[in-house]
């Protein structure tokens, strides 16, 4: 007994050699000197290659002429137009090909997605065989199902399959009614900005009466009115000033109109098909993650099966839900980067003719890295402050 | 006189008719309200204008047999099938069906390519039984043993084995090759990434974090370009290396980075007591996380970790950009066959290609939703 008060007197001291934080510090010398000596390596043998092959490194073949044409761009561009340019038309069609798949594959997929819960047997079935196909296969093949499979195999244009409005259909793409603006037409565009910022106003206002005074307001058909009132009103006070191209018959091709590439077309189909799959798994995962007694007290509440939805299970299921729906969309976007393999010339594409033709192998893989590592953190952002606004706000 | 007394319960009756049967299910199941009644409308009218032609398209008009494209193709393209015919040609697939699955590998060799799946199926399919015994050893044998006697069976070049140079393999022995070096290596190097981000010093942290958020922001076929054009420039000056090595080592990064986050989130969920009760026991680090975590954590996430497996295996078909044939590659490879190439051949080869594709990542998915039943001991809500 006695012997025990001794033992406060010298703290136990582990040898050195099994100290942590001595352990830590070497183990983590040693990776450092090693990742430094491994980056050292590989860039010298780099500079070495590099310098063998004559290729100079730096961003300045950015300035130099394309010399190639890029099938559709949204910005002007010509074989003239320099690297950099081209770089900026491949990111514009790549945001422009993700922007319309993440819309149409969030749509498919709520649709689906309820569908997989749905009372009805047949719909449920339908939405299991749709998310079961869709999930298990590649997205490249889903890409070279729309181009070679449907798209490639579509009648020549002297045959084109006319569709409603005035659109067109054939091996060439798809023809859309291109609708000019004339003079005046900037009171159109006032009027939706106009339109939508009093309907967010509007929405505001009836949230904070419903909250103080109980009273319900027709947001729904008065926000409507506003968005979709608001620009024809403009329409009607500047004169009518838009008149539509029809695209035509020519004797090759058609005429006139707005033309979607095939390739763009077969992309676009692809990845919003895939993607819904996963998104509507996610939203299924939502509904059934919220407890089945919100929705019981919900009824008896006396809510009908609408407003429970709408009210309860939905913004609950919603805060489930974001989180996983943002990495879809980041997979969207990168996925956007199999274009390659039918020509579509985004981002990807670009730089791959770009590094064939001038070798600058290691920028033009930076270029990439750095632009879809900026497009994932603002996508990521968005959604954190979408997230943020409808995550439980707790006392 | 006593009275008559019933000595047992009188038989309910049966349910009203409305109850059971047919009619029951019908109501409630499709014509539950107007609204469920009109979905069934619209879904049988979809079926029924999109699945009759597809079968026809599939079986009754396909063409089965066939030496080359006058066998699928109209009398205007060539052929000998009624203008205005379109089914699929299952000749072609019948026909290529040997290059689907090895490429280009010399005709002669194929044997050494069917021991070597012969193998690994041998080996898989009783470690994924949960009855079967010898659990241990088993997996020594697959992931030891079997990619060294697959490496030289495939490769060759020892004990009298011809070298078979890789630009020739291609199909689904390109698929599987890729896919089982991605899991194999995805696994211990995802798990090592995830340790890493968790682990309190900074250097090891920050690398880990890094590497992460990197191969995760960016897309495979950025990463394959990567494999395939800059790691040669990366090796000293003269030195080359294997192709299907570019691809394997961009596919096992860019997997394993995606491994990680999953496995970190099982160590999340372990209960910081277990860290404390292995510390308290004086275990060592590597002690702690082999023995009490990572067992816990790693079955907390199996249904994510197969996840990635069924993503890997999908993202195989990408090398076809960096001009490699996998099964998909292969596939369309032979569309431009011109001694096979008609309308229906696209459609029909990546018909087959989208099956195989299925068939795998299916079973993978069902596996794992069995594996998460067998492991699951809690409480349902």
């Amino acid at each position: 007994m006695a012997n025990i008060d001794t033992a406060g007197d010298r703290a136990p001291r582990a040898s050195l050699f099994y100290d942590p934080k001595v352990r830590g510090i070497v183990f983590q010398t040693v990776m450092f000197v090693l990742l430094v000596a491994f980056f050292y390596w590989i860039t010298a043998n780099t500079v070495a290659n590099l310098a063998r092959a004559g290729i100079a490194s730096g961003f300045g073949f950015l300035k130099g002429r394309a010399g190639f044409d890029i099938a559709s761009t949204l910005i002007p561009f010509t074989s003239d137009s320099t690297y950099g340019r081209a770089l900026v038309v491949g990111m514009l069609n790549t945001i422009q090909v993700a922007a319309f798949g993440i819309v149409t594959a969030t749509i498919v997929g709520f649709l689906i997605g309820i569908g997989r819960l749905s009372r009805n047997w047949l719909v449920r079935k339908l939405s299991t065989v749709y998310v079961e196909i869709f999930r298990n296969i590649p997205p490249l093949l889903v890409i070279f199902f729309w181009y070679f499979g449907v798209l490639s195999v579509l009648p020549q244009p002297k045959e084109s399959i006319a569709l409603p409005f005035g659109s067109y259909l054939n091996s060439r793409g798809f023809f859309l009614v291109k609708p000019i603006f004339g003079e005046g037409s900037w009171l159109i565009v006032a009027g939706l900005v106009v339109g939508v910022a009093l309907a967010i106003y509007v929405a505001r206002r009836a949230a904070q009466r419903q909250a103080a005074t109980g009273k319900p307001f027709p947001v729904f058909s008065v926000s409507a009115g506003l968005v979709f009132g608001l620009p024809l009103l403009g329409f009607l006070a500047a004169g009518l000033p838009v008149t539509f191209e029809f695209p035509k018959l020519g004797t090759f091709n058609m005429q006139g109109g707005a033309r979607v590439q095939p390739e763009f077309l077969a992309l676009y189909l692809a990845l919003s098909f895939y993607t819904a799959a996963f998104i509507a798994e996610i939203v299924r995962g939502g509904i059934v993650g919220v407890h089945r007694g919100q929705s019981e007290a919900a009824h008896a509440l006396g809510l009908r099966h609408g407003p429970t939805l709408r009210l309860v299970v939905v913004p609950q299921a919603l805060r489930i839900i974001i989180p996983p729906l943002t990495s879809q969309y980041l997979n969207l976007t990168k996925n956007s980067s199999l274009a390659i393999a039918i020509g579509f010339p985004d981002l990807v594409a670009v730089g791959g003719t770009i590094l064939n033709q001038t070798g600058q192998a290691v920028e033009v893989v930076v270029i990439w890295m750095a632009i879809y590592l900026g497009l994932s953190l603002l996508t990521s952002a968005f959604m954190n402050w979408f997230n943020a606004k409808m995550a439980l706000v707790e006392r | 006189m006593t009275g008559w007394v019933r000595s047992e319960m009188a038989s309910s009756l049966p349910p009203p008719k409305s109850e059971t049967g047919l009619v029951h299910w019908l109501r409630v199941n499709l014509f539950a309200t107007p609204v469920d009644s009109a979905l069934t409308l619209l879904a049988a009218l979809f079926l029924a204008w999109s699945l009759p032609p597809l079968f026809d398209w599939a079986f009754i008009q396909a063409q089965w047999t066939g030496e080359g494209r006058e066998a699928c193709a109209t009398a205007a393209q060539g052929g000998v099938r009624p203008d205005g015919w379109a089914g699929a040609c299952w000749a072609f697939v019948g026909a290529k069906w040997p290059q689907f699955l090895f490429g280009r590998y010399s005709d002669a060799e194929r044997w050494r390519v069917v021991v070597a799946a012969i193998l690994m199926f041998g080996l898989l399919v009783p470690l994924l039984i949960p009855k079967a015994p010898f659990k241990g050893w088993n997996a020594v044998l697959l992931f030891g043993a079997f990619p060294v006697v697959a490496y030289f069976l495939l490769v060759g070049g020892v004990a009298g084995l011809p070298f078979v140079e890789t630009p020739l393999w291609g199909g689904l022995l390109v698929t599987l090759t890729l896919s089982f070096v991605g899991i194999a290596v995805s696994l211990p190097l995802g798990i090592l990434l995830a340790l890493g981000r968790r682990s309190k010093m900074p250097v090891i942290k920050m690398f880990s974090v890094v590497f992460i958020e990197t191969v995760r922001g960016v897309p495979l076929v950025t990463v394959l370009f990567m494999a395939s054009v800059m790691l040669p420039l990366f090796l000293p000056p003269g030195q080359t290396i294997d192709k299907l090595m570019r691809a394997l080592i961009g596919v096992a990064l860019f997997a394993s980075a995606y491994m990680a986050e999953v496995v970190r989130g099982g160590l999340q969920a372990i209960p910081k007591g277990q860290y404390e009760a292995a510390d308290a026991l004086g275990l060592t680090f590597f002690q702690k996380m082999a023995f009490i975590v990572l067992p816990q954590a790693l079955k907390l996430v199996i249904p994510g970790i197969v996840n990635s497996f069924i993503g890997l295996f999908k993202d195989t078909s990408l090398v076809y950009i960096i001009g490699m044939f996998d099964l998909l590659g292969i596939v369309r490879q032979n569309f431009s066959d011109a001694s096979w190439s008609t309308v229906q051949t696209p459609a029909t080869g990546l018909v087959f290609a989208a099956f195989v594709f299925w068939l795998f990542c299916f079973s993978m998915s069902r596996y794992s939703q069995y594996v998460e039943r067998r492991l699951d001991t809690g409480h349902k809500r």
